[in-house]
């Protein structure tokens, strides 16, 4: 219904206006999608020793419109950046398998970072890549604050469009009509670039790496910065300080007919 | 430095259920920390909405709206509020979650440079330095206790986790702010929205839900027989992703991580399993309702009571006993 189908008219217009255009996608790498998380005895922390990672869900929608973006046209360069030590390697390759042309990580050398720290370093990046268009995942599964893209967008004096579930580039590439999964229906919105957008889940359907994207991918440049260089202002004041369950549910009753449900509600009062 | 600012969009009517609750989280965070907090109305109905709103318990409903704020934008609202805390004493600026806000204020905490608490739950403690919620994550599978450490900072709070107010004693001072002028983003522009018609209740205002999911077959088969039994009860109609991936029902239907986050008296899950993104926008809902072909569908294990029936029967029959009794 609302396929990420891209821009036929991208093909003219960006082959025909001969700059390149440069799309930034920002992931994160999360705990893969069913993984069982524990919380550490302390109830501090989560227990993640046997729990795999993958790119966040959304974040990848982001990786897939920016190819769709590039295979629409000619001459788009897709970036792949995290915020992240070491072990987030492996999901810029993952985007770089996908497809990505290059990546940069910012280390952060053992720092715990808030939201406004990464959007920070993010900016810092995008300032250094100047690109036509940031795209993101509209939340992280993990800790689902869903804030960074957006405070981005705000440091960068950028237009922004959330929950978007169709990008569509302008004939003279100069802007982007987006239709956003808002509370009431369906937004459009039109955004001058360069802008910031976050990536809904029926955005597109990301592809699954091939052989040769994955070969390929082992000899793409990934550019490490630290954070310090980044301009950093260096005072987190979010953190999560604990952890713990769910409150148990009693179980609930299995009923055998309509007649006893309307009865069961009945008692409650509730119908 | 303890007093807190709630944000409402006023750009329907009347105030939502939603705007409410965030009046009501404005007074608890205001007692936590010792102090008072003030409503801010942003939008084409501030001025109309500002008696009822004054009547919410607040020390002031501030009221501001010009043609930049006609139609929403999150960079017009970003920096319309940004403008109005300036030169203003603040700790904490609040609002319901709601797509605007999980748009506009995590521009505003750049903009104002504070950190913020997406979506949260609970107050659990608030001081002039700190302030500790508990909100969700893992897809509401945890609870984490997160705390903002600084003067100040920006809450989005969770609808369904708090009651209105108590009825105020005396109503609050009203006082329009003008809106000053650039406020609108030049590369922004706001083109349309596209709402499904329905005299149905609004899924985040209905004490009744009936949610469906694939188990119904689509519009041509089991969902008519489930809109019949919502509009029996009076209730709103939900839907899954599937359904809606799936075109049979509209974006704004949809209950889950992605779509709205529900908690009404009676939830009534039709023909849908219960994913772990489905049971997120829902599992909060006082009283829950399954009615599935499987036993082992995982909504069983949220619900209070379970149908283990073919929907295409159990429905039709609900609906014929609750027209019975009348209602």
């Amino acid at each position: 219904m609302l396929g990420g189908g891209l821009p036929s008219i991208a093909k003219k217009v960006l082959s025909s206006q001969g700059g390149e255009v440069k799309l930034l996608v920002t992931l994160k790498r999360t705990p893969q999608r069913d993984a069982r998380i524990r919380i550490s005895e302390a109830g501090d922390s989560l227990d993640l020793d046997n729990v795999q990672f993958e790119v966040n869900p959304f974040d990848e929608l982001a990786v897939e419109e920016a190819l769709r973006i590039r295979e629409a046209g000619a001459e788009v360069e897709v970036v792949v950046v995290t915020v992240g030590g070491e072990e987030c390697q492996q999901q810029l390759i993952s985007a770089l398998a996908m497809g990505a042309d290059r990546a940069v990580r910012v280390e952060p050398s053992g720092q715990s970072l808030d939201s406004l720290r990464v959007a920070g370093a993010l900016v810092a990046v995008a300032r250094r890549e100047e690109p036509d268009l940031v795209l993101a995942g509209k939340l992280a599964v993990d800790d689902e604050c869903g804030q960074v893209p957006a405070m981005m967008a705000g440091l960068l004096g950028w237009p922004q469009a959330n929950q978007a579930s169709s990008v569509e580039l302008s004939e003279d590439a100069s802007s982007l009509r987006v239709v956003c999964e808002v509370d009431a229906g369906l937004e459009t919105v039109t955004l001058a670039l360069p802008a910031v957008v976050m990536a809904d889940l029926r955005l597109n359907e990301p592809r699954y790496a091939s052989l040769p994207g994955i070969m390929k991918a082992k000899k793409k440049p990934v550019e490490v910065l630290a954070l310090d260089e980044l301009g950093d202002a260096g005072s987190t004041r979010s953190r999560v300080t604990g952890f713990r369950a769910l409150e148990e549910k009693s179980p609930g009753v299995r009923i055998d007919t309509a007649e006893e449900l309307v009865r069961a509600l009945e008692e409650r009062k509730l119908v | 430095m303890t007093d807190t600012l709630v944000v409402i969009q006023a750009a329907a009517a009347e105030l939502s259920k939603s705007d409410l609750s965030a009046a009501g989280f404005g007074s608890q965070a205001a007692s936590a920390a010792g102090g008072v907090f003030d409503i801010l109305l942003l939008g084409p109905m501030a001025s109309s909405l500002s008696s009822t709103a004054a009547g919410l318990g607040a020390r002031t409903v501030f009221t501001m709206s010009s043609g930049e704020l006609e139609a929403y934008t999150a960079e017009a609202y970003a920096s319309a509020v940004e403008a109005f805390l300036e030169g203003r004493s603040w700790r904490l600026v609040a609002a319901a979650t709601s797509s605007s806000t999980k748009e506009y204020f995590p521009r505003l905490a750049a903009l104002l440079d504070v950190p913020m608490a997406s979506d949260v739950l609970k107050i659990e403690s608030s001081d002039s330095q700190r302030v500790v919620f508990t909100r969700a994550v893992f897809v509401g599978n945890l609870l984490a206790t997160v705390e903002l450490e600084a003067p100040r900072a920006l809450v989005t709070c969770r609808a369904s986790e708090f009651e209105p107010p108590a009825a105020a004693a005396e109503p609050s001072t009203i006082q329009a702010v003008e809106a000053p002028s650039g406020l609108a983003h030049p590369g922004k522009s706001f083109v349309g929205i596209e709402a499904a018609s329905s005299d149905r209740p609004d899924l985040k205002e209905a004490d009744i839900i009936v949610s469906v999911g694939r188990g119904t077959r689509g519009p041509g088969e089991g969902i008519p027989l489930c809109e019949k039994l919502a509009d029996t009860l009076g209730a709103a109609l939900g839907a899954t992703r599937a359904v809606v991936d799936a075109g049979w029902m509209a974006n704004e239907f949809q209950i889950g991580q992605t779509g709205k986050i529900v908690a009404p008296e009676v939830y009534i899950a039709i023909g849908l399993s219960g994913s772990i993104q489905h049971l997120a926008g829902m599992r909060n809902s006082k009283t829950i309702v399954a009615i599935n072909m499987d036993p082992e569908a995982p909504i069983f294990d949220v619900a209070d009571f379970g149908l283990v029936a073919d929907l295409f029967d159990a429905v039709p029959e609900l609906t014929a006993v609750l027209e019975k009794r009348g209602g």
